[in-house]
């Protein structure tokens, strides 16, 4: 990944990384190694706390031996400012990867008499660098030289014979100097002698909050982040926001995962969002975002996903409190340290030490998912252009690491005329998925609408539902949509029940039609069996007819045969037959 | 001020890197001024860094050559080859003897 962050870098040029977070993302891969760098700016801008790490970070992370040459602060005073960013310095003095040396120089006791020159500095710095074989130097800040010595000409030629010999030395050096009146980068014009990395730090209060900034002024044969970078000295040391704006080659998983709101994934082409990718949940207030978003962690914490909750409206407790109200429980997850509740007032300090501290804290704990309530009021009182840049890098650095985010934003736009969504547009076009949720307000009543703006790769649903908040949890539900409006709460109520007792009322027809029909056919049964039998009864009565008359017939005869007989066998029976007659 | 007590009060202290010109010249000039300004109440001892670089940081030495006054305190610093015997006797903060 880092071999293709700088192309521009000759293969001669190599670099030693800082350790610094995000600093070493910005110039390729660290400080040029074998020569100096110098870092300036005004006083308390972090200059000896960047120099610090340098050597620290060197010593501990590269196995690298560093010698820092003090002029202001002595060895105890700086090992304590240090000490509270877990630095001990006592023991890497004491394994010889540091090497601390203090210059002080008290203008008070030095008089000057004829030619010197700075041999005895030459001699101490190179007694450090062979007592610990060190690779790395940091003079913080010469410039105390200047104020010590009266003769300045003797100092510069002597302080451009120092870089010189550090570079001969091949020592990777960090020379910090003060920031100059007006456009000056340094007092004394350092740059003249350091000219191979200049990095400048800067510390502004706008609107009462303040800021810190870095820049890359110069690298010499290297590519670099040009652009001022915001950057914070928090619980873990120096850290340089953003770390990956200068590339949008994240990867783009395929996973999905559910909001935790079975509808909702559904509207979400029935899976839910990417893996990795950013949700935007806006809408006016009390319209549910924050519900929304604790749903979304509650969901990632069912998975058994780590889940970081940045709150700026609640505190963690009230949070806990307020989400049980609606069925989400999130106090088991907190206890499980699945779930982590970071609460603090937005005004705390500026959106870039916001933005910088999230980071530290994602470093930290690794989520795999990470939820923002709400970000607006991170970027409150402040414009567009400053806050855009920004949000983008904490989003950047979100999806590199293939974290899914889901940020609330209360939007300022009434549910009058003007559109909610309006006052989105900018932040919207970073997100990958945008849920809109909007009041409308109807017969009497308010009631939540949630809409899918966007959501990108996904054949999302465009149609409108209504939210519920209950205790029994979020739901989803179809609304009603009437001949001019769609209808919600009461209203679609009433519109359903209204449907159900009309559909009651059409069973009742069917069944009662169904019971006529059945009594008829039974009728025309009965009918059929009436015929049937009187049928077999006129039948009946046919076929004795004809069996009397057969045996009248055989009688006769039997009678005509016997007569017969009694004549005397004689065949003229016709006088008998005409006798009987 | 010429009791046996202030005998040898000043503890002086040249720090200098090797033999170079400025070294050389440092040395000379301080053991004139001595002898003209401080006969018999001084001690000097050179010392030279390229062979101790350790000492440097005990007097906090950065510049060369570098004379410390040790005793009387307070600790004097003076920088530089000593050539202005003017200034060296204010960095020493000694009397000028008038021959």
């Amino acid at each position: 990944m880092k071999k293709n962050m700088h192309p521009a870098v000759t293969p001669a040029l190599r670099k030693s990384p800082t350790g610094i977070i995000g600093l070493d993302e910005i110039t390729g891969g660290g400080l040029p190694t074998g020569r100096p760098t110098l870092v300036c700016g005004s006083a308390g801008c972090g200059k000896t706390m960047l120099a610090m790490e340098f050597i620290v970070r060197g010593a501990v992370e590269s196995g690298e031996p560093g010698v820092f040459m003090m002029f202001e602060e002595n060895e105890a005073e700086l090992t304590a400012n240090v000490r509270s960013l877990g630095f001990d310095l006592d023991r890497l003095v004491k394994q010889k990867m540091i090497a601390l040396d203090h210059v002080h120089i008290e203008r008070s006791e030095i008089e000057e008499t004829g030619e010197y020159d700075l041999e005895g500095l030459f001699i101490r710095l190179g007694y450090a660098i062979d007592a610990i074989g060190a690779k790395r130097v940091v003079l913080d800040t010469v410039e105390a030289l200047f104020a010590g010595l009266p003769n300045h000409a003797i100092l510069r030629a002597e302080l451009r014979r120092l870089f010189r010999w550090l570079k001969n030395r091949g020592m990777t050096a960090i020379i910090t100097g003060e920031r100059g009146e007006g456009n000056a980068i340094t007092r004394y014009g350092l740059e003249e002698y350091v000219a191979d990395c200049v990095i400048t730090l800067d510390h502004r209060v706008t609107e009462q909050i303040s800021t810190r900034r870095l820049r890359v002024l110069k690298y010499r044969g290297s590519a670099h982040g040009t652009n001022e970078y915001p950057f914070l000295i928090g619980e873990r040391g120096f850290s340089v926001l953003p770390i990956t704006s200068l590339r949008l080659d994240h990867a783009a998983p395929a996973g999905r995962l559910s909001t935790g709101i079975a509808r909702l994934d559904e509207m979400l082409d029935g899976q839910g969002v990417f893996g990795g990718s950013s949700v935007l949940v806006s809408g006016a207030p009390g319209t549910g975002k924050s519900s929304i978003g604790a749903k979304f962690a509650d969901a990632a914490c069912r998975r058994g996903e780590r889940t970081l909750l940045f709150a700026y409206e609640e505190s963690s407790a009230q949070i806990l409190r307020n989400m049980r109200s609606i069925g989400i429980d999130l106090a088991p997850w907190v206890k499980k340290g699945l779930l982590q509740i970071h609460a603090s007032r937005p005004a705390l300090s500026g959106l870039e030490q916001h933005l910088v501290a999230m980071h530290d804290m994602v470093q930290a704990f690794r989520p795999a998912v990470v939820v923002v309530d709400p970000i607006s009021n991170l970027t409150l009182e402040r414009s567009e252009a400053e806050v855009m840049p920004t949000l983008m890098r904490l989003i950047d650095f979100l999806k590199q690491q293939q974290i899914t985010s889901l940020f609330t934003s209360l939007t300022t736009g009434g549910t009058g005329t003007s559109a909610p969504e309006d006052s989105e547009v900018g932040v919207s076009s970073l997100m990958d998925t945008w849920l809109l949720l909007r009041n409308v307000e109807f017969n009497g009543e308010r009631n939540r609408l949630i809409y899918v703006m966007k959501s990108r790769g996904m054949a999302h649903s465009n149609q409108v539902r209504e939210f519920v908040l209950s205790d029994a949890g979020i739901d989803l539900v179809d609304v009603y949509l009437g001949a001019d409006r769609v209808l919600t709460g009461t209203a679609r109520v009433a519109q359903a029940a209204h449907e159900r007792a009309a559909a009651e009322l059409r069973r009742e027809d069917h069944e009662r039609k169904l019971r006529l029909l059945a009594a008829k056919r039974k009728a025309i049964e009965a009918q059929i069996a009436a015929l049937n039998a009187e049928g077999e009864a006129e039948a009946a009565e046919v076929q004795f007819a004809i069996a009397q008359e057969s045996l009248q017939e055989t009688t006769t005869q039997q009678d005509s045969a016997a007569m017969a007989q009694l004549r005397g066998g004689s065949k003229a029976g016709n006088g008998r037959t005409k006798g009987k007659r | 001020m010429n009791t046996m007590a202030e005998t040898r009060t000043y503890d002086l202290r040249l720090y200098v890197a090797g033999q170079t010109e400025k070294s050389l010249a440092a040395l000379v000039n301080l053991k004139r001024i001595c002898e003209t300004h401080l006969a018999g109440q001084y001690r000097i001892e050179v010392i030279d860094l390229t062979k101790t670089p350790q000492l440097a940081a005990g007097d906090q030495i950065f510049a060369l050559p570098t004379l410390v006054r040790r005793l009387p305190e307070p600790i004097k610093k003076i920088i530089g080859d000593l050539s202005n015997e003017e200034r060296v006797l204010v960095g020493l903060d000694v009397q000028a003897v008038k021959r």
